[in-house]
């Protein structure tokens, strides 16, 4: 397989995962402005933040209001992480892929490329957001499930599902991270309604509200849900199932070449990290310090593969 | 498709009884739904310089373009007469020039052409085969009268259409293919890459690897390019992907860089090596042409192949092909003025209204005079611009081309059409029963190029 073809195939993944974590983020903070009364505007500058394009808003826009928010992050597409964005660039990579993917892929992500165009290609109206954001999230579905159903379990297959996991990994630790304030024991007074309400949007970013109350108590505890989102391996969105899907698709990769890299020692390092650690250590070392650490290996990581893989050079 | 006292052509009559007994709504539903089909499969083109419609779809018409069995032996001979003589003049512009010397073409015609390398001169290129691919574009004029317009022996597009339109005629109408016999084209892709392979270098061991190199995902003719490659399931390659290390073209890979035996591009010759050519290009590789001369990569079409199907040279093709067949043409060349000599200039002047009149290098039907329909401006205008550069053009008489049936709104009507049949050139010369058919969808126009709003038919050859 070419470098440049297993690059596209990684970024293509990157984005149509971005994509859905976008527009669940903007599904959770719509969630908050239903369930609150009062402004709201201060929540989606949380949101914007989770996006991790708050400062690039902030020189396109004074002051942050749900709805120039809610445009910029599913439509604008100065915004290269707005789901616009995100889906186009994905669909670029796929075009540039197409010999890699079997025919299935391709349509789901032409047909959600030809759908989402036409959907956002002007303001959506609030009335419509709800729908709209199903109608990304069954798309990125689709697409998912077509690739899942018809591709070959070769090395294609591992290139894509790294780069879902990578981006995943990245989505999941940077919505922690702005929120890591409200997860810190020393600030958080259990059981106010306040705290109640962030530490549900949390798991609401992530589709994970309901899941939650299977794997722990009813009631929403800090560490609890920290722990969820980074440790536990039965979570298809913590930072340790991502890494666990990495290491294995690395693996393969491994395997069939016969080539080790040195990304395969980054992504081993953090997977042992992640393995190892027990969430009371990581609360009292600072989360904060925990997820920058985190983002930045992650990072590194993503680095080590072009390099070894040969995306570009 | 009708004959002079209005009766369906043979070669229509079952589709005719078909048609009149279907439901015209539900026909118009059917060309619809070709549209989706063509839409969600992303079989698109680029028009360049629009940018907010970067990529548009080919209009399809669900009226098939059929052709008899007896007329497409007499189309198929002359076209195999024709890529013979093609590949022997381009083997003798690059050696001996003996038709230079026995003086039917003039000297400066060759060498002073943009399109003549003298980086091929002396250079037997693998198997002799210069056109490896050639798509011969044909019009009918009356009952077993065809011309050839262009040999396109470059880089012809336009295939992956006429694989995609029968495909798409397949799915909504298979009721048409058991009542006709239509012969298949479907192995295109599959005798493309046997023919590719076939022409490995000679020091090529085991099985050949053959790539597509595309100029990327911005080129007007990306889909085909995707397609031809993921159809011969070989690599679709950039320029990036490609360096020359060791003497042999490598493409960059995963687990490292492999040798390429055959490289079927898709770029022009122009871009192809900045090393040898053009400087600035980012599309091409350098080096390659060194790799090339020294017999370790094929290249197809081979490099220098744009000087036989220049339009300059067009006008030379019955004496090219009687040079090099010993025969005359089968098939006729459409008369051709060249403005370059002065008694032709002032002809061509003198009877604008009645002449196309061509940009020697011009493609894409970008920069022509259609003069029967242009307005009296349109033809002062372009007079000057004739006048200014006269080399630069060639004049043609607009031929009362035969109509074939679309489908519109109120039923069928008429349109003008024309046809490109692929060839592919190994060892032997293998033409694929069918091609291209483009139709003009304006009433009344001439004008078939996708650039210029023309849309494309299924195109059937019956068998006996």
């Amino acid at each position: 397989m070419l470098g440049r073809t297993a690059n596209g195939l990684y970024w293509m993944f990157r984005y149509i995962e971005r994509a859905e974590n976008i527009a669940r983020l903007v599904d959770a903070g719509l969630r908050v402005s239903l369930t609150r009364t009062g402004s709201t505007d201060g929540d989606w500058d949380g949101v914007l933040q989770s996006a991790g394009v708050r400062d690039a808003f902030g020189e396109v826009h004074d002051t942050v209001t749900a709805a120039n928010a809610i445009d910029y992050l599913l439509r604008d597409t100065a915004n290269p992480s707005s789901v616009l964005s995100c889906i186009e660039a994905g669909r670029n990579n796929a075009r540039m892929v197409r010999t890699a993917l079997t025919r299935e892929t391709w349509e789901a992500t032409n047909e959600c490329w030809i759908e989402l165009k036409q959907l956002l290609g002007r303001k959506v109206k609030a009335a419509d957001l709800p729908e709209a954001i199903d109608t990304i999230k069954r798309r990125a579905g689709l697409i998912r499930g077509a690739f899942h159903g018809s591709m070959l379990r070769n090395d294609l297959y591992n290139f894509s599902r790294i780069g879902t996991f990578i981006e995943r990994a990245d989505n999941t630790s940077r919505i922690l991270d702005v929120k890591y304030y409200v997860l810190l024991p020393a600030v958080s007074q259990v059981g106010s309604s306040l705290d109640n309400f962030q530490w549900e949007s949390i798991l609401r970013s992530v589709s994970a509200h309901r899941s939650y109350g299977w794997v722990y108590d009813a009631e929403y505890r800090p560490s609890n849900i920290a722990d969820f989102l980074i440790l536990n391996v039965r979570m298809p969105r913590s930072l340790a199932y991502c890494y666990e899907k990495i290491v294995s698709n690395l693996h393969y990769l491994e395997e069939d070449y016969g080539q080790r890299h040195r990304a395969h020692d980054t992504a081993a390092a953090i997977k042992s990290m992640l393995k190892r650690g027990s969430i009371s250590d990581i609360m009292d070392q600072g989360l904060h310090e925990f997820l920058e650490d985190f983002i930045s290996r992650n990072n590194q990581l993503s680095a080590d593969i072009s390099e070894g893989y040969r995306f570009y050079q | 498709m009708l004959t002079a006292d209005n009766h369906p052509r043979p070669p229509y009559k079952t589709y005719q009884e078909w048609y009149d007994a279907q439901d015209p709504a539900h026909l118009i539903q059917k060309s619809r739904d070709a549209e989706n089909i063509f839409r969600k499969t992303g079989i698109t083109f680029a028009v360049y310089g629009h940018a907010d419609s970067s990529e548009k779809l080919i209009p399809f018409d669900i009226i098939p373009r059929i052709i008899s069995a007896r007329e497409w032996r007499k189309l198929a001979q002359g076209i195999e007469q024709r890529v013979l003589a093609l590949n022997a003049f381009l083997d003798d512009i690059y050696h001996k020039q003996e038709i230079i010397r026995a003086g039917r073409i003039p000297r400066a015609l060759i060498e002073k052409n943009d399109a003549f390398l003298p980086e091929m001169i002396g250079f037997k290129p693998p198997g002799g085969v210069y056109t490896h691919i050639v798509g011969t574009d044909i019009v009918r004029t009356g009952e077993d009268q065809f011309y050839v317009l262009e040999d396109n022996a470059r880089t012809p597009s336009g295939v992956s259409y006429m694989l995609e339109n029968r495909e798409t005629m397949m799915q909504m109408f298979p009721e048409l293919f058991t009542m006709n016999k239509v012969q298949r084209v479907e192995d295109y892709p599959y005798l493309l890459r046997q023919s590719l392979a076939s022409l490995a270098p000679p020091g090529c061991k085991g099985r050949p690897r053959v790539a597509v190199l595309t100029p990327g995902i911005y080129n007007s003719a990306y889909y085909e390019h995707s397609f031809l490659a993921d159809t011969m399931g070989v690599e679709l390659v950039e320029g990036s992907d490609l360096r020359v290390i060791d003497g042999k073209v490598k493409m960059r890979t995963t687990r490292g860089y492999e040798a390429i035996d055959v490289l079927y591009r898709r770029v022009d010759d122009d871009f192809l090596d900045p090393l040898t050519f053009r400087p600035d290009s980012a599309l091409g590789i350098p080096g390659i042409m060194d790799v090339y001369r020294s017999g370790n990569i094929t290249i197809a079409n081979a490099p220098g192949t744009g000087i036989s199907d220049d339009k300059a040279i067009y006008s030379y093709m019955p004496e090219i092909v009687e040079f090099y067949t010993g025969r005359k043409p089968i098939l006729e060349n459409v008369p051709t003025w060249r403005c370059s000599e002065a008694d032709s200039l002032k002809y061509v002047l003198e009877h604008l209204e009645e002449l196309v009149v061509k940009e020697v290098h011009g493609s894409g039907g970008y920069g022509m005079l259609v003069g029967p329909t242009a307005s009296k401006k349109e033809r002062a205008d372009f007079a000057e611009k004739l006048k200014a550069k006269p080399s630069n053009y060639i004049a043609q008489p607009t031929l009362s081309l035969s109509t074939v049936p679309i489908l519109v709104n109120k039923g069928i009507a008429p349109r003008h059409v024309d046809l490109r049949p692929y060839v592919l050139v190994s060892d032997k010369v293998k033409i694929i029963p069918g091609g291209l058919t483009r139709v003009a969808l304006k009433q009344g126009s001439l004008v078939v190029n996708s650039s210029q709003g023309g849309g494309t038919k299924d195109t059937w050859v019956l068998e006996d």
